[in-house]
């Protein structure tokens, strides 16, 4: 499909092209003296009226095209409760801004073409109306007020980060150029922690001397129980930086300085998004591409690409440095005894640091 | 209406032409004639538009085939691509630096310094601006700054790498990335002394407009030119100091030890001694004057475009009050929207709704400017120029580009699309292209004012078209590398195997990129060649009815060789008939302003 579109794409900049070449020969004819000659004369209108016509037609089919071709680069089905909720909303805007996009597209290049000039055709001199004006005004007033309403309340909902009973408490950690994750241990409660108190294996900073903190656990790969609430601590050790897990519609800053907040509950675990339709067609393409990729690899003398399977990650979304390209950690989510069996190979903090004293 | 008398503007030298020696110096580089300084603001912007977009196309190329030895980068870059590999800081670098150009140097500095310079004085009757020095001083301090900020490509750890925001505290901290050290310095000295010039430009508009309108030019009768001119520089007077003051804050902390956005950090093995500050206070400082400036950079486009679109079209502008009103109300909601950037920061969520609110009360006063403008064309008798086809462009990116605002301004909907190339596109069309289009627009159609020649409108054609097909191909398949939650502002996308699916469409846009790119040669090449070959303007090419068109082809400094004009009507009576269904001025569509009503004309409520 893309390299049909190329094609077509190349195509329309041939045309463009042949065109123009036609235009540089046609404006050759005698009638064109002086300074009259750069003004555009009937032909002209007539010609450039026609193109918008054309233009507008392409860019109909530009943007359908897009949409097939497209459309396996939505994401799929959000992952977390209030996922659907965004994709509806989502759903419904680009529905309407399609539709505002296509008639006010529509109407600016017709009216381009219709009107384009012709001696002797009179202009309307037709400065105001009121009552065009007055419905133009309140149409966008009405959309617009159904959507921020909508927005709105999913947006408190969202926000809301004590509506949850027992929800899990998870520290995210991020640093030039990685992220790490805290458990708050069996007590749910994050131990105190600052920059300051970074010293050997502590790298996290917590307080050694915060009893909250002693069953805290650090890790490499955030592990989540399916259909738990789940409320996330972000804290940056140095510059700023964005948690964003695209699958959870989820993104916080993460802030040097304070701790920022985010909820959400997973619902899907990773092997079952695996196995949706989506995912499964969605990854036998990158392998495809990346078998692809391989063999010219291997033609230049290079190692092959892995073989891909999905896993939820985290990303970093906010411009933090040289490899700010490359800072991500994988997300599980997974059944409850999985993740507590999980949860057991974790060390506590209190362990690490009797470690690191023997 | 119209009754409003203004005041008189016959300010010393009224008494006509005295032409006191020019000397080289005086006329073409410290003047202080505003259509000269016009045209240094016009030329500088436009090779700064030159160096912006050519970086952006070394960053197409780098996400096109990422990591890979080019010789481009090689002859470009030098150091900072050895063996041709582009250094990932230097991608940054140049991310930074496009940005930082496009915004400031070409879209604020080239399109309203130059169009203000020229226009202000010219459509409302005066022979100069206020203070011709300050206008002089203005330009010399933006070439000041146009300087620095190309002198920080080559300190030796490179320009500022922060991204355009620059926020702290990576563009604070030395040792966060090599371009926060003597390159972020010289960015914001650069920047500092570019505000300074920017106040002066714009108090000068403000004082001009207010002050120096000839006889019988009645705010009400002012070109929307001037109203987006004149409102564009209340905005930046309101908003550049605090940009100031972020900058200042900033560069105390970097150089003196403060905290005012630094606090708790650790970095290369070191805790800072930093404590108290906030970033998120320098991204609300950055967004008051960052929001606004979008509307600095738009405003004068649409200005410019609805003065283009009502005389090609040979039609009086549809709902000028309208039009008027809304340039207000998107001045002042444009103030109060800079939340809108920093959803997901970490302030408040209660903001959060407080921004959404107002962010998508902006879009009605647009929408109510779009369908206006596609009313005037409805029942014209559309003159196909290559400055309307630019303009009907700027209708239609204006359009694309601002529906998915809605998506973006919903701070819901933001969550998942935030710095995605989702964003990307959705500012590119609505300020970038837009405003660029306006800015072209604006040369093709003043530029025998400005010139006394003509420009060739094959080669304006030309430019058009593979300019608009070129940028939809470029941005709106961006749209949808955005939605599959690609970030922006990454070197290379290879590491996440989930991407690897979007790479045949970033080169899609890569190509159309550089096509694009190049298609600017032919402006480039028309811009040059028709300033010594073109042919002679006739005095008024357009049929319009400002009054710029009224003062002759002797360019001097003052303007009219004798009295300045009066004016006796709004200035969009074209296609203006009487009752018996004549033109008001027998034979011809169009009557300008400093016509006087003619018998048994009325004059019309607009």
């Amino acid at each position: 499909m893309t390299a049909f579109l190329i094609i077509l794409i190349a195509a329309l900049f041939v045309i463009a092209l042949w065109q123009i070449s036609k235009i540089v020969q046609l404006g050759k004819s005698p009638e064109a003296t002086g300074a009259q000659g750069e003004i555009a004369n009937d032909s002209d209108n007539d010609r450039h009226g026609k193109y918008m016509l054309y233009f507008v037609i392409a860019m109909y089919v530009m943007m359908i095209a897009c949409f097939i071709a497209y459309k396996d680069f939505f994401l799929p089905d959000a992952a977390s409760a209030h996922g659907a909720e965004y994709d509806n909303l989502l759903l419904l805007t680009t529905v309407v801004i399609m539709i505002v996009q296509f008639l006010t597209q529509a109407l600016l290049h017709w009216f381009s073409y219709k009107y384009r000039g012709k001696k002797g055709q009179k202009a309307l001199f037709y400065a105001d109306n009121d009552r065009l004006e007055f419905i133009w005004t309140a149409i966008p007033v009405v959309v617009l007020a159904g959507l921020i309403l909508w927005g709105l309340f999913s947006w408190n909902d969202i926000m809301d980060v004590d509506k949850h009973d027992d929800p899990l408490v998870v520290e995210v950690y991020a640093y030039q150029f990685g992220w790490k994750v805290r458990y708050s241990g069996a007590d749910n409660t994050l131990g105190d922690a600052n920059v300051r108190f970074i010293e050997g294996t502590n790298v996290l900073g917590i307080d050694p001397t915060d009893a909250d903190g002693k069953d805290d656990m650090v890790a490499t790969e955030l592990h989540l129980p399916v259909n738990r609430p789940v409320v996330f601590k972000f804290r940056s050790q140095d510059v700023l930086h964005s948690a964003y897990m695209p699958h959870f519609r989820a993104q916080m800053n993460v802030v040097p300085g304070m701790v920022t907040t985010f909820s959400f509950t997973p619902t899907v675990t990773s092997e079952d998004y695996r196995a949706t339709d989506f995912m499964k067609r969605k990854v036998s393409k990158i392998n495809e591409i990346r078998r692809q990729k391989s063999k010219e690899l291997e033609a230049a003398g290079d190692v092959a690409l892995d073989q891909y399977d999905f896993d939820y990650y985290l990303l970093c979304n906010k411009i933090c440095g040289a490899s700010h390209y490359n800072m991500q950690m994988k997300i599980v989510v997974e059944s409850e005894e999985d993740y507590n069996e999980w949860l057991k190979t974790q060390t506590t903090f209190e362990s690490t640091l009797a470690n690191a004293e023997n | 209406m119209g009754q409003v008398i203004a005041a008189a503007t016959d300010h010393g030298h009224d008494d006509g032409h005295h032409h006191h020696k020019e000397t080289f110096v005086t006329k073409y580089i410290f003047s202080t004639d505003h259509k000269m300084i016009a045209k240094q603001y016009l030329i500088t912007g436009l090779i700064m538009g030159a160096i912006g977009i050519l970086m952006s196309v070394l960053m197409r190329m780098q996400i096109a085939n990422p990591a890979e030895p080019n010789v481009i980068f090689e002859a470009l870059l030098g150091k900072w691509a050895p063996g041709g590999v582009m250094d990932p800081n230097i991608y940054l670098a140049l991310v930074t630096i496009h940005g930082t150009i496009m915004v400031f140097f070409v879209l604020t500095a080239g399109l309203s310094g130059t169009f203000s310079n020229f226009l202000i004085p010219l459509q409302i009757g005066a022979r100069d601006m206020a203070s011709g020095f300050l206008n002089m001083v203005s330009y010399w301090l933006f070439f000041l700054s146009s300087a620095i900020m190309i002198g920080s490509l080559f300190v030796e750890l490179g320009p500022a790498a922060a991204g355009w925001t620059v926020y702290p505290p990576l563009s604070a901290v030395a040792k966060a990335m090599p371009g926060s050290g003597m390159g972020m310095t010289l960015w914001l000295v650069s920047m500092a002394i570019f505000i300074a010039s920017s106040l002066l430009g714009s108090l000068n508009y403000v004082v001009t407009v207010i002050n120096m309108r000839t006889k019988g030019m009645s705010m009400t009768r002012l070109p929307l030119t001037i109203w987006a001119f004149f409102v564009t520089a209340i905005i930046g007077i309101v908003s550049f100091p605090v940009l100031f003051a972020a900058a200042l804050l900033l560069i105390m902390d970097r150089s003196f030890g403060t905290s005012f956005f630094l606090s708790d950090i650790y970095i290369k093995g070191e805790v800072l001694a930093h404590q108290g500050g906030s970033p998120v206070l320098f991204e609300h400082l950055f967004w008051f004057l960052g929001h606004p400036e979008v509307y600095i950079v738009l405003l004068p486009a649409l200005g410019i475009t609805s003065e283009i679109i009502a005389t090609n079209s040979r039609k009086p502008i549809f709902g000028y009050r309208a039009m008027v009103a809304s340039i207000l109300a998107i001045a002042f909601l444009s103030t109060i929207v800079w939340g809108h950037h920093m959803f997901v920061s970490g302030m408040n969520p209660f903001l959060g709704s407080v921004f959404t609110f107002t962010t998508l009360l902006i879009a009605i006063p647009s929408a109510v400017k779009a369908f206006n403008y596609i009313t005037t064309l409805w029942k014209g008798n559309l003159q196909l120029n290559p400055a309307m086809l630019f303009s009907i462009g700027l209708v239609s990116t204006f359009i694309t580009g601002g529906l998915t605002g809605i998506i973006l301004g919903d701070s819901t909907l933001d969550i998942n699309v935030h710095d995605t190339y989702f964003v990307v596109a959705h500012f590119h069309l609505v300020m970038g292209i837009s405003a660029l289009y306006g800015l072209f627009a604006g040369v093709y159609h003043w530029f025998p004012k400005m010139f006394n020649k003509m420009m060739n409108k094959k080669m304006g054609y030309a430019h058009f078209w593979l300019t608009a097909i070129g940028a939809y191909g470029v941005f709106f398949p961006m749209h949808f590398i955005g939605m599959a939650g690609l970030p922006r502002r990454y070197y290379t996308n290879t590491n996440f195997p989930y991407f690897d699916d979007l790479a045949d469409t970033n080169t899609l846009i890569t190509y159309f990129a550089i096509a694009t790119a190049l298609a600017q040669l032919i402006f480039v090449y028309n811009f040059v060649s028709s300033i010594f070959y073109g042919k002679k303007a006739p005095a008024n090419p357009w049929k319009s009815n400002t009054l710029e068109w009224t003062t002759g082809d002797k360019h001097i400094h003052g303007n009219w060789d004798g009295p300045i004009p009066h004016v006796h009507r709004w200035a969009y009576d074209y296609s203006k008939v009487n009752e018996d269904g004549e033109y008001v001025i027998a034979g011809q569509d169009y009557a300008p302003q400093h016509i006087p009503l003619q018998d048994g004309e009325e004059e019309m409520n607009h």
